[in-house]
């Protein structure tokens, strides 16, 4: 129980997938303009995440060795795909928003890897776990980088007027550029955190 | 011709794959930071992207869209069907078609060159493998496709392009970093931190040529 716990709490900060395990950059840069494309985009690619941990940990007894690769970017296609049709259906909005990033959710590294490393050793709990703690982990990111460069680019927090009316919106932050720059800082501070935490463990 | 230009100088500075589209990122901080292999993983994308952008294109035209250029409606029309061209519409199906044919794409391209041009095969070889997974390359294919609606030369025009423009990023982002080994960076910012901050910039002067106007 401990363990499947861990599973799930790991993704946040000690094994995040973007932020120290570097992957999934490109969606995470592109389509954090604002915190709920930021939330959509993570909510999808959990959902996908999820179940093709699900899947894969439940036929790997039946996939050989050698063309397990295939066969991995078969199931997670699948799910891409469901999510692309429920997306343009329910929330075109967004959809359209998002544009190519969903239907490319089927190559974010996150969801391969976890497949891979994860998923295809362990049991059907703990792979479930995994899949919720690393989109977890995924989700929080995109909506706290979106919200930064919302905030300082837009001046307001999901839609809502955050700064006064004298703000001048920094543009650049939701430019391209601001998104590079707003994941740099990001990645330092997260450095700088799971620093402070390691001290601490070594104090006590 | 014209147009063609617009589409090539488009992809390769305005709307640049890695800078301004965010597609390659893992290749682009991963593999940037000797110039060599910079120009190595560079080429092999322009090659597997004209490629890949040639086949799914036709995958896309004669397979998946409606119309009467449908190879299956053509089929089943000449078997002797009454379904409407309209109907045969595999579009949905377009994400997973796409990518199993670009992995075994891939797959068979670094067979071929192995046995056919080994001194490429030595150059390109040990990127082949890793270009799959790229979105830059399915981000290419959806853009020519679905998005953008690309006749086949505008397609391969646009995948050489790319390429090229990752390249580019690629290249400078190499020789930048290969500088950066004797700067005094602070601690927390070494490593993936700078190279975000660097591309952040390099995207700032890259943003100067969306004023480009033909």
């Amino acid at each position: 129980m401990k363990k499947t716990f861990k599973d799930i709490t790991k993704g946040f900060l000690i094994e995040n997938p973007v932020l120290v395990l570097a992957l999934g950059l490109c969606p995470t840069l592109a389509v954090t303009s604002s915190a709920v494309n930021g939330l959509g985009m993570g909510v999808a690619a959990t959902f996908v995440l999820v179940m093709s941990n699900l899947i894969i940990s439940l036929i790997k007894p039946l996939v050989p060795a050698k063309i397990r690769i295939p066969i991995f970017i078969t199931v997670i296609a699948t799910f891409v795909t469901i999510v692309k049709l429920v997306m343009a259906a329910y929330v075109p909005a967004l959809s359209q928003a998002l544009g190519i990033f969903i239907p490319l959710i089927v190559v974010n590294c996150i969801i391969l890897g976890r497949a891979e490393a994860f998923a295809s050793k362990h049991g059907v709990l703990r792979s479930l776990a995994d899949g919720i703690g690393m989109g977890l982990g995924f989700t929080v990111t995109l909506i706290l980088l979106g919200m930064f460069r919302e905030l300082l680019g837009n001046g307001t927090i999901f839609g809502t007027t955050i700064m006064g009316a004298s703000y001048k919106p920094a543009l650049l932050m939701i430019l391209p550029p601001g998104a590079f720059l707003s994941l740099g800082m990001m990645v330092a501070g997260s450095r700088w955190l799971l620093e402070k935490t390691a001290r601490k463990g070594a104090k006590s | 011709m014209t147009n063609l230009l617009v589409i090539a100088i488009g992809a390769i500075l305005i709307n640049n794959f890695v800078l301004s589209r965010f597609l390659g990122l893992c290749p682009f901080v991963g593999v940037s930071k000797k110039t060599e292999t910079a120009i190595g993983m560079g080429m092999a994308v322009i090659f597997v992207m004209t490629l890949a952008s040639a086949v799914t294109w036709v995958i896309w035209t004669y397979f998946l869209s409606p119309g009467e250029a449908n190879l299956f409606w053509i089929i089943a029309h000449a078997l002797g069907s009454e379904t409407p061209a309209a109907d045969f519409d595999l579009r949905y199906l377009e994400t997973i078609a796409f990518i199993l044919v670009i992995a075994s794409l891939v797959q068979f391209v670094e067979l071929v060159l192995k046995k056919a041009a080994p001194a490429l095969y030595e150059a390109l070889g040990i990127f082949l493998p890793l270009i799959t997974t790229n979105c830059a390359i399915l981000g290419v294919a959806e853009l020519n496709t679905m998005t953008e609606g690309y006749n086949f030369i505008e397609s391969l025009v646009h995948g050489i392009a790319a390429g090229v423009g990752f390249t580019l990023a690629l290249i400078m982002m190499s020789g930048i970093r290969e500088k950066l080994e004797f700067a005094p960076v602070p601690r927390l910012l070494k490593g993936l931190p700078i190279a975000f901050i660097i591309s952040g910039l390099m995207s700032m002067a890259f943003l100067g040529f969306s004023g480009l106007k033909f």
